[in-house]
């Protein structure tokens, strides 16, 4: 079943991609043809059988609540594209009243 | 011998008897890359001063030791060798092969780098890579493809394709890799190198940038099996910074290599073998079987009924996974960002459409749209289920042999180009790897032989935490073969060279 333009302009809406009409025209035809093969899982019957998210059992490891000393904050505001003081700087994300 | 072609071991012996300082291994290194690598392509970026001055450093060590009688020396101690661009390197430009992170310095090493310094190597540089380590044959970095060396019109595989290249071309003594889906088995095949991916746990993966979390391991390429067991004893164990990494011992897989595998029982997965193989990967990796039985071990088939269906739980998911964890990537705390963006969200999602390349970006949607309300059940919670029949498979097979053996690749490399526009062909190039990555275990590939003149890898699965064993099998059928001593010709369409074996 192919997807639709409006599917695929979702898709890249939730997963917050900017993508060019040439781009959605690709994709609408490629995850299409991927989502076709990927059909044949269908097949199996799995109704019994639990999910697999990680092959290890560990679950919750757990550490002592120790003080130990961070990365430098120079050395991680080093890579920001913009920054103020010790902030990371982004563009405005609710209105300022005029 | 020329230095450049040493193992870590050779070379590591010649360092500490004072035969060789590190400082002429490493320059000798450092030349050949000069030498090759605008053909080959394999590093991303170097870094000769660093290089040269860890080399000075290993070798007043060396100095020091030889003259107190000091015998316990750390086992890298002056070895050049390269990281794969994925691993954070502190201070040292770390990209994934995207525009995305071009200009990244890492605030922190990643613990299998710390480990590789510890223990006194010497950084040549990073690797080329698929681009997140997403692709089967290097050319989705952003930056530009390399080339196998074997042929130089031909891609390495990927996505470790860059330090699968380096070594193969002596560019290196040995490199880490990454292996989600094959990344470290199938470039190792496609440029007659060793290739090691340990169990999913076995070794630590912060400072790894994640791709998929259930599946991303760090592995070795090597041009021997004796140095990915070096190798492996030095980056294996517990990392309190990683809580999936299990806390069990450490053999000395070193010390454990032996060529004695006489009664040991090999399965061969009949599923394998199948269509879509080339005819002469095929004859050559039956070839190796036989070897196999001459040396003792006994041949048995079996069957993984689910190996079909590995490729689409894997692509499905492996994006999934890859979809939350690049959300990062948003232009605020590192890397590209969009300039004039005036509103947040549309800072994101332009940093992130001009950031990533084409199949990041297919990625992320197919896991997006696998992940999304109303698609969940049909496409990712069916995958984790087939996942687990995937895994019940090998469960069976090891109950009745050791370890199994099968192709690396259904192929030898293929041309640059040829399989650029379609991604489920490119997908098709790790249908023997994938099942291992699914399963957690770990697997070997080791060169077993040419088909048509380009190198074809065995492969050697092998039970969750056994090492130990898929290196001996390894280890034995490397030891009664020539294929390790082969190099090759760095030329276009020539393949191997007969002299050089």
């Amino acid at each position: 079943m192919p997807l639709t333009r409006q599917e695929v302009e979702h898709i890249a809406e939730l997963a917050k991609l900017a993508l060019s009409q040439e781009e959605i025209e690709r994709f609408q035809e490629q995850l299409s043809a991927i989502l076709d093969y990927a059909a044949v899982l269908q097949r199996l019957d799995t109704e019994a059988i639990p999910p697999t998210a990680q092959v290890i059992e560990l679950k919750n490891v757990m550490r002592a609540d120790e003080v130990s000393p961070s990365l430098p904050v120079e050395d991680v505001l080093g890579n920001a594209p913009s920054r103020r003081d010790s902030y990371f700087c982004v563009p405005p994300v609710i209105e300022v009243a005029p | 011998m020329e230095l450049t072609s040493l193992t870590i071991l050779e070379a590591g012996r010649l360092l500490r008897r004072g035969e060789v300082s590190a400082v002429e291994l490493t320059e000798s290194v450092l030349d050949r890359i000069v030498a090759v690598d605008n053909q080959v392509r394999a590093f991303l970026t170097l870094t000769p001063e660093l290089a040269l001055e860890q080399a000075r450093a290993a070798d007043e060590r060396l100095t020091a030791a030889r003259r107190s009688g000091e015998g316990d020396l750390p086992a890298l101690l002056g070895i050049p060798m390269a990281v794969k661009d994925v691993l954070c390197t502190e201070g040292v430009p770390t990209t994934c092969g995207s525009r995305i992170l071009e200009g990244f310095l890492p605030p922190y090493d990643a613990t299998v780098v710390a480990r590789l310094e510890q223990a006194g190597y010497v950084l040549l540089g990073k690797t080329n890579t698929d681009e997140f380590a997403m692709g089967s044959s290097t050319e989705n970095s952003a930056y530009f493809p390399t080339r196998n060396p074997w042929d130089l019109s031909r891609v390495p595989g990927g996505s470790s394709g860059g330090s699968a290249a380096a070594v193969a071309a002596h560019e290196a003594l040995g490199a880490l890799g990454t292996d989600t889906g094959g990344s470290v088995r199938q470039p190792a095949a496609l440029c007659g190198v060793v290739g090691l991916k340990p169990t999913y746990g076995r070794v630590s993966r912060y400072g790894l940038v994640a791709f998929a979390s259930s599946l991303d391991q760090v592995g070795t390429l090597t041009r021997d099996v004796a140095d990915s067991a070096l190798l492996l004893s030095i980056i294996a164990g517990h990392d309190a910074q990683d809580s999936t990494c299990v806390d069990l011992p450490v053999p000395n897989y070193l010390e454990a290599l032996s060529p004695e595998i006489a009664g040991l029982r090999i399965g061969v997965p009949e599923e394998y073998f199948g269509p879509g193989m080339d005819p002469g990967v095929e004859a050559t990796v039956r070839e190796a079987l036989g070897q196999l039985e001459a040396l003792g071990a006994r041949l048995e088939r079996v069957s993984l009924p689910h190996t079909s269906y590995a490729l689409p739980v894997y692509y499905l998911i492996a994006p999934a996974e890859a979809s939350s964890n690049l959300a990062r990537y948003d232009g605020v705390k590192y890397g590209h960002a969009a300039p004039g963006a005036d509103e947040l969200w549309e800072l994101y999602k332009r940093t992130r459409g001009e950031g990533f390349g084409a199949e990041v970006k297919r990625r992320i949607m197919l896991g997006t749209y696998a992940l999304s309300a109303g698609y969940y059940d049909a496409f990712y919670l069916k995958a984790q289920k087939v996942r687990t029949l995937i895994r019940q498979d090998f469960d069976r097979a090891f109950e009745k042999v050791d370890v199994l053996a099968a192709p690396t690749s259904p192929t030898v490399a293929f041309p640059i180009g040829a399989r650029v526009e379609d991604p489920l062909q490119m997908y098709l190039s790790d249908i023997y790897t994938l099942s291992l990555n699914l399963a957690g275990l770990c697997g070997i590939s080791v060169p077993c032989g040419f088909a048509d003149g380009l190198p074809v890898g065995l492969q050697i699965l092998g039970r969750a935490f056994d090492e130990a064993t898929i290196l001996r099998v390894a280890y034995a059928y490397e030891q009664s073969t020539p294929w390790h001593t082969c190099h090759p010709s760095l030329s276009v369409g020539q393949g191997a060279d007969p002299a050089g074996c």
